[in-house]
């Protein structure tokens, strides 16, 4: 496949280019795309996990959290070891992300072993159940701020560096399911006990797509952490676990694009209702509602799962692998 | 597509002689809405007085809200947002300290003057000389619960201390500091997690160390089974506590076991002075309730800021700053409001006792 590839340098090429010129956008339309990238990460990892591999988890906000605190730990910690010059720092930085998304990874090996024997529901209350632990330990935890939130951070992510995650992360997952070896993933989601039956290891792809997933989470919490310059535990409790299934479901389970569509749609859509009450031309009704926004965002979220039930693009995914 | 729709729709363009734009983030939605809610009527009562009176400068003020769903993540936004595209000159907001604690260094990299009605938690005004509060800070009531149990002629306390929570820990260790410094004996401390639900064992130990009173600053949930405990175990004497206490299901849990029972808050609305009977009666009118603390400091974050863009003269932020932070003696509804250098309110506290079922004022404390 070397046509992927040469799409993957083209667009963190085209985020190169394109963060040439953030420097003038609207502070808020700025926050708005930065979270957008943020939340497509988040939302294809978990696609890996419950979209691919058919594993649902209720968790992704904990692994999210675990990359977030231990990025910013890091560079509040070391952050000017290497001097205090942009250079210096920012490669602290961008330590501390991956540093962040192996934390997370390793905390999804933690929970994965032991609970990726369960299936289904029972699957689902113990990856909610660890969330809450690690939110638990964080909000007891002194050197983290606690209950208090954790703040301080330079803001080192900025639109190249998020989107360069975000077509990584794309490009990773989409190469690693098309590949033969990622047709376990598939298999596992299909039937497990036909792929078992056909000698496939369900446990080990199970637990390699929790990792990744929460690699790539963990990525996220460290863009986030150092984006928004203050992280609390209560920003990754359980609402922001169902947030990132709402995208993975709404986009279609197992359709990167449609996920990706899905984040950019409900990361947009409640800032948008915002201004409905603005405009003076829609009838009073209306406006009264959109004065309840959430009210409305919910509403369309269940028109949007009604009229599209298989997700945003069905099945379709950016790429239609050949299997040779 | 959304997105440019986004650009259009939310287009407002500059105005010079329109309406003053104040912005005031809250949590309308969510796990704290009742908080929001109640800060955010208080306010905006207050604008609506300001501007039925003329508004100030001879503008109108237009105060901007916008919901943060009780979520982190989204202060940030909102408040990019206000100050960005709605060119907001101030901020009001929000009740929680851990939101206000992210809108905070927003504000202040961009010199947007920031009022918090009742994030109590020191480190918020710490975050630089833009941000400003109209509450007391937690150790202040410590300190008064202290010189009350004092004025009563309380020896010997005993404190239960929720060792997961900032705010009942600095309650704790400054009402201890204050009545070991004025001659008091504490005669036990105990501790408990938020969450608890059998406080038996510390309550039986400090039932046997015979105090006169016992100070529990903890939050609603566990001091209404704390007390029902203490009630079954015979432990007769008052409990005292601070603003944690006000909650919805207090009473309801606690039933008749906390009356006596004293507690330092913000606010009362049988507070007898005119000031607070026409903010009442003005409240009950507009919205068929009885105003609490949250209202009734959104309605003083809001009169401070008015009174200081009076006093500037402009909206500009750096005489703006200079103005609030200069504010002394202002006669608001919680009392009166004086600001420190460290940018938070020096003033009253109001103690209030409970009994038949409701909350009566006792008395006011003097800083």
């Amino acid at each position: 496949m070397k046509k992927p590839k040469t799409l993957l340098l083209i667009a963190i090429a085209l985020c190169a280019a394109a963060s040439f010129f953030t420097g003038g956008i609207n502070p808020y339309y700025y926050d708005i795309l930065i979270t957008i990238g943020i939340n497509i990460i988040l939302a294809v990892s978990l696609n890996l996990v419950t979209g691919y591999t058919g594993q649902f988890s209720l968790g992704h906000a904990g692994f999210m959290a675990v990359g977030a605190y231990s990025s910013a730990w890091m560079t509040l910690t070391f952050g000017f070891v290497l001097g205090t010059s942009l250079p210096a720092t920012g490669g602290v930085y961008l330590i501390a992300l991956f540093g962040g998304g192996l934390a997370a990874a390793a905390a999804g090996l933690l929970v994965g072993v032991p609970s990726l024997r369960l299936r289904g529901d029972y699957l689902a209350i113990v990856t909610l159940g660890f969330s809450e632990i690690i939110k638990g330990v964080i909000q007891n935890a002194e050197p983290l701020g606690a209950q208090r939130g954790l703040g301080g951070m330079v803001q080192h992510t900025n639109f190249f560096w998020t989107y360069a995650v975000v077509a990584l992360a794309i490009y990773g997952i989409l190469t690693l399911v098309h590949s033969t070896y990622g047709s376990g993933f598939l298999a596992v989601r299909d039937d497990e006990i036909a792929a078992e039956a056909m000698g496939i290891n369900t446990t080990k792809y199970k637990v390699l797509a929790f990792v990744i997933g929460a690699f790539l989470a963990g990525v996220a919490g460290g863009l986030y952490a150092h984006f928004k310059q203050f992280i609390h535990p209560e920003g990754f409790n359980f609402l922001k676990s169902v947030d990132i299934v709402v995208m993975v479901i709404l986009g279609g389970m197992g359709s990167t694009a449609g996920v990706c569509l899905a984040a950019v749609i409900l990361t947009i859509l409640p800032e948008f209702l915002r201004t409905v009450s603005d405009y003076t031309w829609l009838p009073g009704p209306v406006r009264d509602l959109a004065e309840n926004r959430m009210i409305l965002y919910s509403l369309l979220l269940i028109i949007l799962m009604l009229t599209r039930p298989q997700g945003l693009f069905g099945k379709m995914a950016f790429i239609r692998g050949k299997k040779s | 597509m959304i997105f440019p729709a986004l650009f259009f729709g939310a287009w407002i363009s500059e105005v010079n002689a329109g309406p003053i734009r104040v912005g005031e983030f809250a949590s309308l939605t969510g796990a704290s809405a009742s908080f929001g809610q109640s800060s955010h009527k208080g306010t905006k009562l207050a604008v609506e007085e300001i501007n039925a009176a003329g508004g100030v400068l001879g503008r109108p003020i237009e105060l901007i809200t916008e919901d943060d769903q009780s979520q982190a993540g989204q202060p940030a936004t909102i408040v990019r947002k206000l100050i960005s595209q709605d060119k907001v000159i101030a901020i009001l907001g929000e009740v929680a300290s851990s939101k206000s604690l992210e809108a905070a260094p927003i504000c202040q990299q961009n010199k947007i003057p920031m009022i918090s009605p009742a994030s109590t938690n020191p480190k918020v005004t710490e975050v630089g000389d833009c941000i400003f509060r109209v509450c007391f800070i937690d150790p202040f009531q410590g300190t008064v619960m202290s010189k009350f149990a004092r004025e009563n002629g309380w020896k010997k306390i005993a404190v239960l201390t929720d060792v997961k929570q900032d705010y009942s820990v600095g309650l704790a260790e400054f009402f201890i500091k204050d009545f070991l410094a004025n001659g008091g004996q504490i005669v036990r401390e105990q501790k408990y997690s938020t969450g608890d639900k059998d406080f038996k064992p510390q309550l039986t130990s400090i039932k046997a160390s015979q105090p006169d009173a016992v100070f529990v600053p903890g939050y609603y949930a566990e001091v209404s089974l704390i007390a029902k405990q203490a009630k079954l175990l015979g432990l007769k004497v008052p409990l005292l506590g601070g603003d944690g206490w006000v909650g919805d299901s207090l009473l309801k849990v606690a039933g008749k076991s906390l009356d006596g029972s004293f507690f330092s808050s913000h606010f009362s609305s049988d507070d007898a002075s005119l000031m607070v009977r026409n903010f009442v009666e003005k409240f009950k009118a507009k919205y068929g309730e009885v105003p609490d603390d949250m209202a009734a400091l959104g309605y003083d974050s809001a009169m401070i800021l008015a009174d200081a863009i009076r006093t500037a003269g402009t909206t500009d932020s750096g005489p703006l700053r200079q103005a609030i932070a200069s504010t002394a003696s202002h006669a608001g509804v919680t009392g009166k409001i004086t600001l420190d250098p460290q940018r938070n309110a020096s003033k009253s506290a109001v103690i209030l006792t409970i009994g038949d079922g409701g909350f009566h004022f006792v008395k006011k404390v003097e800083p």
